[in-house]
C-alpha cells in the first residue's frame, strides 16, 4: 500500500508530454486518472520510474460530435460520460463503473489503454466498433481500431512512449443498445459484462447486431456466434433467448473468487439474453 | 428513524435525540487521530512478513537494509529483550489449554502468512518499505493445515513444538439433555458453518511511542488503553505509574483494537531502546492480514422438539478455528455464546460443547458480538428449520417456547439469569411493522413473475454489559481481570464539567450520552460536559471498551460519581438555606428548598459555594468532584426481534435485501438516535457476514481477500434504509435500566437473512444453504437441489 520511489512530472503541453515520455523510457508511465495504475503501484505491482502526469492537457478532454462519431478526448472522465445521456451506451455504462468518487477521476483513455478485461468501456469500444488514435513523441500518429486495440490481459496496442489522444465511437444512431453489468455490490467490478446494440430493420427484424464481453476472456471479446444468430432473423423473446444461449463460444473467462468459469459462462448466457431484450426494446 | 433534536438548557436531556457532540469535530476534519501525530525525530516501522503460512526461517539478510541511507536499524526476534510473550488473559479453572508462546517478531519460524520476520525502522515512512523489501529471508516450508477438520487431526501440527492443534474443550451446560432427546417426538440435526469475518475499520490500526525522561507514551488507535499500559508494562518490564497510553481519535474497532498487538509492544520498546519516537501505521493490506479476525466456527446443532414445537432439548457442538495463535481471548470468545445457548426460549435443556483448533491462519478473537452472533444464527436458524421440519409457522415456534414476560429474572437451563425481558413484546411490535399475511401473497405473486422473495426472522436476547467481576473473573470464568468500571465527575467553578470515564469509547458517540447524563443530574446543559477518555494518564483507572459495556456499566458509574457530586450539592445549598439535604432538589436548573422556588442555586453559583468555602458545613470538604466505581451484580440482556425480506434472482443467484425491520429493547433510551446510529451498524455488520464478506484463505494458507475488492464490506448502495423501533424495558441491574446495543443488530441480523434467503429458495428444493449467499453459490444450490 506504499508505492516505490518515483519521478513525477506534469507537462503543460502535448508535445511534452510526449518528450518526457520518450526521455523517460521503458519505465515512464502516463498518469490519467490514477484510479488503475496509483493501486498498482500501491500493491507494487507496478513500479514506474517516471509519472507523466496529463491532468495538465486541456486539449485532450472533452466530447464533441462529428459526423456520425463521437470524438472524446481520453482525458474525459467516468463523470463527464455518465452526465451526457445523449451518449447512448456510453453514457449508461459509465454510470456503472466503480463508485462515483472512481468516476469523478477515472477517464476513457486511461481505461482503454490500461486493456483490463473487467473495464467496461473497453467492451463498449469493441462492441460499437471505435476507435482511438494513438501518437508518440517522434510525431507518429496511427489509428487503431477495438479489435486491434486490445491483446491480452494489461496489454494494449499503446506502446511505451505512446499517448492515446482522441477515442472516436460510432454514434450508431437509431440503434437500441444496453449495458448488463453483473456485480455482487454496486462499487465492484464485472463479474461479467455485456453490452448489446441492436438495430430494427423496417420490418421489425434484426437487421444487424452487436455484441461484446466484458471479462470473458482476457481481452474484451464479441460474441460473433450470437450475432450470427440473430443477425436477419426476428428480433422477439424466443430468438432474443435461442441466440444467447450461444453466448460462452469462443469464450475463456478467466476465475475468480467470486465465480467460476462455468458460473460466468452461465451469467453470459442470462445477461446477453436481458440486454438484448433491452436494446431490442429500446 | 429518530428525528433529530438540539439541545436546551434546562428541562430533561435523557432519552432525547441529541446530535452527538464529537460529530463536527469528525466530519469536517479536524479530529486528531495517531497518524495526525508527528513529533520532532519520528521515526517510522515497516515489517518484513512471511509469505509462506508454514516455514522455517533459515536466514535473514538485513545488510542491504541497514546500508540505507537513511534506515536506522533493522530488529529480529533475537535482537528483542522482553519480559514476557504477547498476552493472553483467559484461564478458566479445570481447563488446560495448549498455548503457542506468541512473540512480536516470529522466533525462528512462521505460522502464517504475514507472521512478522523482522523490523526495519527509518526516517521516512516511505523508505522504510522499500528498505523493507530489501531484508532477504531465506524460509523452508513446512507443511500447512488450513482447514479445521483436518487440523483436528494432527497429521499436520500448526507448531510442531506443541503435541496437539487442540487448543482447549470447554462445555457448558444444564438441564437432562438425554432426556430431553428422549422426549422429543422430532429431532433435527444442522451442520452451521459460521465463516471467517474482518472487523474492517475504517481506520486501520496505528501506534506511535514516545520515552521522555524515563516515561514512557503510547498513543495507539486501540479500543484498550488501560490493558495496553499494563500490558506494555509487564512486557517492557517498566513500572506501570511511567506508562502513559493515549487512544486519541479510533476510527471504529468492532472488536478488532480489542487486542494486545505485537506492533505495539516493538514500537515502545524501540522508542526506547533508539532514544526517538516511533511510529507505525497500518496498510490496509496489512489489516486484512494481521488484525484479527473473528467468528469461523463450525457448529453440529441438534434440536429435540414435541410436535408442537416445543423444544426439549437443545445441543450445540462447536468447533472454532482460532488460527496459529492465541492472542488476548482468542479460545474464550466461542464460549461467549454458551451464555445465550437458550436463546430467548424456556428449553429445558441445553448443552455448549466447544473445541478450540490451531490452523496456519491468523488468530481469530472478538469481533463485533464476540461468540453471541454464532450461537444466535444456530439457535434461530435451527428453529426456522425445525418449524419447516415441523410443518409450522416459525413466528409459532418461538411463541411456543419464548420465556413469558412475566417469568423474569428467569434463570436458564444453564444457571443465567436473564435480568428482564419481553420477547412476545418486541415481537408484537415489528409484526405492527410487517404485514406477514400480506407478505406472503405478494411473495406467491411475484414468484409467478420469477422473483423468489423470502422473509426471515431471528428473535435474540444477548448477553452483554461485561461485567460482574464475580462472574467473569480467574475464579469464576477465567478473565485474568475484573469487570467494573470508573468515573469521575468535577464541577469547575464557573459550572462546567468535565468527566472521566474508564471506558474508551471508538466512534459510538458516549461524549454525548454521558454528558445528557450527568447534565440532568446536575442541571446543567450537556454541551457544557466534557466527556474525557482514552487516557490512562487522566481520570481514574479502567477497563476499556468491549461487550457492549460503555453504558451498562460505565454510564453506571458516571451516574453514581454524578449522585455523590449531587449528595454534595444538596448539603452545600441545605447549608446557605438552612433546610435539611433531603429537602433540596433540581427545579428548572435551580437548587432549591423543596416547595420554595424563590431562593436557588444554579450549578455555578453552588460550584462558588464550593470551591469558595466562606460558608460551609463545618464537617464537609470544598470541592465538588466525586469517583465512582462500580461492579455490576449481573449482565445486562438486550433482546429484540428483526425481520428481513430478501430477493433472489433464481438465474443468477443473487440475493438482494429489500427491506429490514429491527426492534430492539436495550431499556430506556438515554438517546435514541445513538441507538438507531449503533442499530444501523450492527446490522450492516450482519447482513455484510451473510450476504457480501468472508475471509478467505487457499489450502496453502495464502490469503485471497487481501482488499477491500475482495473482502466486499457492503456499503449504502446496496442496502435498504432500514426501520427501527424499540420497546423499553428496564433492566433491575442499574440505576439507570439500560443495556448494551453496540452489538445486538450484528447478533440478529445474520440470522434473520439466513432465514429470509431459505424462505425464498424453499421452493426451489434448497432447504439449507450456509452464509454467505454470494450469488455463485446460491446458484450452485439451485442447480444441485433442481437435479
Ligand atoms: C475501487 C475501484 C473500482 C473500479 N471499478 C471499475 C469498474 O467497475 N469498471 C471499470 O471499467 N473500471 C473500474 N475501475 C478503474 C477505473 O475506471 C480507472 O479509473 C480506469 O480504468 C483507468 O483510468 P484512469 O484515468 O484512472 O487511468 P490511470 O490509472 O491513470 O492509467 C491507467 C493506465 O493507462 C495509462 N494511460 C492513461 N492515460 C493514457 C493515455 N491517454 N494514453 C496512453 N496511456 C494512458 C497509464 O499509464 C496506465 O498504465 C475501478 C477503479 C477503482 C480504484
Amino acid at each position: 500500500m506504499i508505492p516505490a520511489h518515483f519521478d513525477y512530472v506534469a507537462p503543460a503541453s502535448l508535445d511534452e508530454a510526449l518528450r518526457a515520455l520518450a526521455d523517460g523510457g521503458e519505465d515512464a508511465k502516463p498518469l490519467a486518472g490514477g484510479h488503475s495504475l496509483l493501486p498498482l503501484m500501491k500493491m507494487r505491482l507496478a513500479v514506474p520510474t517516471l509519472l507523466v502526469d496529463l491532468r495538465r492537457l486541456e486539449g485532450l478532454r472533452g466530447i464533441e460530435r462529428e459526423n456520425g462519431d463521437w470524438r472524446i478526448g481520453p482525458l474525459t472522465r467516468h463523470a463527464d460520460l455518465q452526465r451526457r445521456a445523449d451518449l447512448g451506451v456510453v453514457a449508461q455504462t459509465a454510470a456503472l463503473i466503480a463508485d462515483q468518487q472512481v468516476r469523478n477521476r477515472g477517464t476513457i483513455g486511461g481505461s482503454l489503454a490500461h486493456g483490463d478485461p473487467a473495464s467496461d468501456l473497453p467492451a463498449v469500444l469493441a462492441a460499437t466498433e471505435g476507435r482511438v488514435t494513438i501518437r508518440d513523441a517522434g510525431g507518429g500518429s496511427r489509428t487503431v481500431a477495438a479489435a486491434d486495440l486490445f491483446q491480452d490481459y494489461l496489454t494494449t496496442a499503446v506502446g511505451p512512449g505512446e499517448l492515446i489522444t482522441e477515442v472516436r465511437i460510432p454514434a450508431l444512431d437509431g440503434w437500441g443498445h444496453a449495458y448488463e453489468k453483473f456485480t455482487r455490490r454496486a462499487e465492484d467490478w464485472a463479474m461479467v459484462g455485456v453490452c448489446a446494440l441492436v438495430k430494427r430493420a423496417p420490418d421489425g427484424s434484426c437487421e444487424d447486431v452487436r455484441v461484446a464481453f466484458t471479462n470473458m476472456a482476457s481481452t474484451p471479446i464479441r460474441a460473433t456466434a450470437v450475432e450470427q444468430a440473430l443477425r436477419g432473423g426476428p428480433l422477439d423473446d424466443a430468438a432474443i433467448a435461442a441466440a444467447a444461449e450461444h453466448a460462452d463460444e469462443g469464450t475463456d473467462p478467466p476465475a475468480d473468487l467470486n465465480a467460476s468459469a462455468d458460473y460466468k459462462r452461465h451469467l453470459a448466457r442470462v445477461l446477453t439474453r436481458r440486454a438484448l431484450q433491452r436494446a431490442a426494446g429500446s | 428513524m429518530t428525528a433529530i433534536e438540539t439541545p436546551q438548557a434546562d428541562g430533561r436531556h435523557v432519552g432525547r435525540p441529541l446530535k452527538r457532540k464529537e460529530d463536527p469535530r469528525l466530519i469536517t476534519g479536524r479530529a486528531t487521530y495517531v497518524d495526525d501525530l508527528n513529533p520532532v525525530g519520528t521515526l517510522w516501522m515497516a515489517f518484513v512478513r512471511s509469505p509462506e503460512a508454514h516455514a522455517t526461517i533459515t536466514s535473514i539478510d538485513a545488510s542491504a537494509a541497514l546500508a540505507r541511507e537513511d534506515v536506522v536499524a533493522v530488529y529480529t526476534a533475537e535482537d528483542l529483550d522482553l519480559a514476557a510473550p504477547l498476552p493472553m488473559a483467559w484461564a478458566p479453572p479445570g481447563i488446560d489449554l495448549n498455548v503457542p508462546e506468541h512473540w512480536p517478531l516470529a522466533r525462528g519460524r512462521v505460522a502464517h502468512v504475514g507472521d512478522p520476520v523482522a523490523v526495519v525502522i527509518g526516517e521516512d515512512r516511505y523508505s522504510v518499505v522499500d528498505a523493507a523489501e530489501d531484508v532477504i529471508v531465506e524460509y523452508e516450508p513446512l507443511p500447512v493445515v488450513t482447514d479445521p477438520e483436518e487440523a483436528l487431526r494432527d497429521e499436520v501440527l500448526v507448531h510442531p513444538d506443541l503435541p496437539s492443534n487442540t487448543v482447549h474443550e470447554w462445555s457448558l451446560g444444564g438441564g437432562d439433555l438425554e432426556a430431553g432427546f428422549a422426549e422429543a417426538d422430532v429431532v433435527i440435526e444442522r451442520r452451521i458453518v459460521n465463516h471467517r469475518t474482518a472487523g474492517g475499520a475504517i481506520e486501520p490500526r496505528a501506534v506511535l511511542a514516545e520515552e521522555r525522561a524515563g516515561h514512557l507514551t503510547v498513543w495507539s488507535s486501540t479500543q484498550i488503553p488501560h490493558f495496553l499500559r499494563l500490558f506494555l508494562s509487564i512486557m517492557l518490564d517498566l513500572s506501570e505509574e511511567r506508562v502513559r497510553v493515549i487512544a486519541p481519535e479510533v476510527g471504529g474497532g468492532f472488536g478488532s483494537k480489542l487486542q494486545i498487538y505485537g506492533e505495539e509492544i516493538l514500537a515502545a520498546w524501540a522508542a526506547r531502546k533508539l532514544g526517538r519516537p516511533v511510529k507505525w501505521c497500518e496498510t490496509r493490506s496489512e489489516a486484512m492480514m494481521v488484525t484479527h479476525h473473528g467468528r469461523d466456527q463450525i457448529a453440529t446443532v441438534r434440536v429435540g422438539a414435541k410436535r408442537d414445537g416445543t423444544v426439549t432439548a437443545f445441543h450445540a457442538r462447536i468447533l472454532a478455528d482460532l488460527g496459529a495463535y492465541m492472542m488476548l481471548l482468542t479460545p474464550m470468545v466461542p464460549s461467549l455464546g454458551a451464555f445465550v445457548m437458550s436463546g430467548c426460549y424456556r428449553f429445558p435443556a441445553v448443552q455448549t460443547d466447544i473445541v478450540g483448533v490451531m490452523t496456519h491462519k491468523f488468530a481469530t478473537d472478538a469481533i463485533r458480538g464476540a461468540g453471541r452472533p454464532e450461537a444466535t444464527h444456530m439457535i434461530e436458524v435451527a428453529l426456522d428449520q425445525l418449524a419447516v421440519e415441523l410443518g409450522l409457522d416459525p413466528l409459532e415456534v418461538r411463541r411456543r417456547n419464548f420465556i413469558p414476560a412475566d417469568a423474569f429474572p428467569y434463570e436458564t437451563a444453564i444457571g443465567i439469569t436473564y435480568d428482564s425481558g419481553n420477547y412476545q413484546g418486541t415481537l408484537d411490535k415489528l409484526l405492527e411493522h410487517v404485514d406477514v399475511e400480506a407478505f406472503r401473497a405478494e411473495q406467491e405473486r411475484l414468484r409467478a413473475e420469477g422473483v423468489h422473495r423470502g422473509i426471515g426472522f431471528c428473535t435474540y436476547t444477548e448477553i452483554c454489559g461485561l461485567a460482574p467481576s464475580r462472574a467473569v473473573g480467574p475464579s469464576a470464568f477465567g478473565l485474568q481481570g475484573g469487570g467494573w468500571e470508573s468515573a469521575l465527575v468535577r464541577v469547575h467553578l464557573t459550572g462546567a464539567v468535565t468527566v472521566y470515564t474508564g471506558t474508551s469509547p471508538h466512534g459510538q458517540g458516549h461524549e454525548t450520552g454521558f454528558a445528557q447524563i450527568v447534565a440532568d443530574r446536575l442541571g446543567t446543559d450537556p454541551q457544557l460536559v466534557e466527556v474525557i477518555h482514552g487516557d490512562t494518564s487522566q481520570g481514574p483507572n479502567g477497563l476499556d471498551t468491549y461487550g457492549s459495556r460503555s453504558l451498562a456499566v460505565g454510564g453506571e458509574a458516571i451516574a453514581r460519581a454524578a449522585d455523590k457530586v449531587v449528595a454534595r450539592i444538596r448539603r452545600f445549598v441545605a447549608h446557605k438555606l438552612e433546610a435539611a439535604p433531603e429537602d433540596i432538589e433540581l427545579r428548572d436548573g435551580r437548587w432549591i428548598v423543596r416547595g420554595s422556588p424563590d431562593k436557588g442555586f444554579t450549578l455555578p453559583e453552588v460550584a462558588g459555594l464550593a470551591y469558595i468555602p466562606e460558608d460551609i458545613p463545618q464537617d464537609m470538604e470544598p470541592g465538588l468532584e466525586e469517583v465512582a466505581f462500580y461492579d455490576p451484580g449481573n449482565f445486562v440482556f438486550p433482546f429484540g426481534a428483526h425481520a428481513a425480506i430478501v430477493d433472489v434472482d433464481p438465474e443468477t443467484g443473487k440475493v438482494t435485501l429489500v427491506r429490514y425491520v429491527a426492534v430492539d429493547d436495550c431499556g430506556p433510551a438515554i438517546n435514541p438516535l445513538l441507538i438507531d446510529g449503533q442499530v444501523h451498524g450492527g446490522i450492516v455488520h450482519g447482513v455484510g457476514q451473510a450476504l457480501y464478506e468472508q475471509v478467505v484463505y487457499d489450502e496453502s494458507g495464502q490469503l485471497v481477500t487481501g482488499t477491500f475488492v475482495d473482502y466486499a464490506l457492503p456499503t449504502a448502495a446496496e442496502l435498504p434504509s432500514f426501520e427501527t423501533d424499540r420497546t423499553e424495558t428496564p433492566s433491575p441491574v442499574n440505576s439507570l435500566g439500560v443495556k448494551g446495543v453496540g452489538e445486538a443488530g450484528t447478533i440478529a441480523a445474520s440470522a434473520a437473512v439466513a432465514n429470509a434467503v431459505m424462505d425464498a429458495l424453499r421452493p426451489l428444493g434448497v432447504t439449507y444453504l450456509d452464509m454467505p449467499y454470494t450469488p455463485m453459490r446460491v446458484w450452485n444450490a439451485i442447480q444441485e437441489a433442481a437435479r
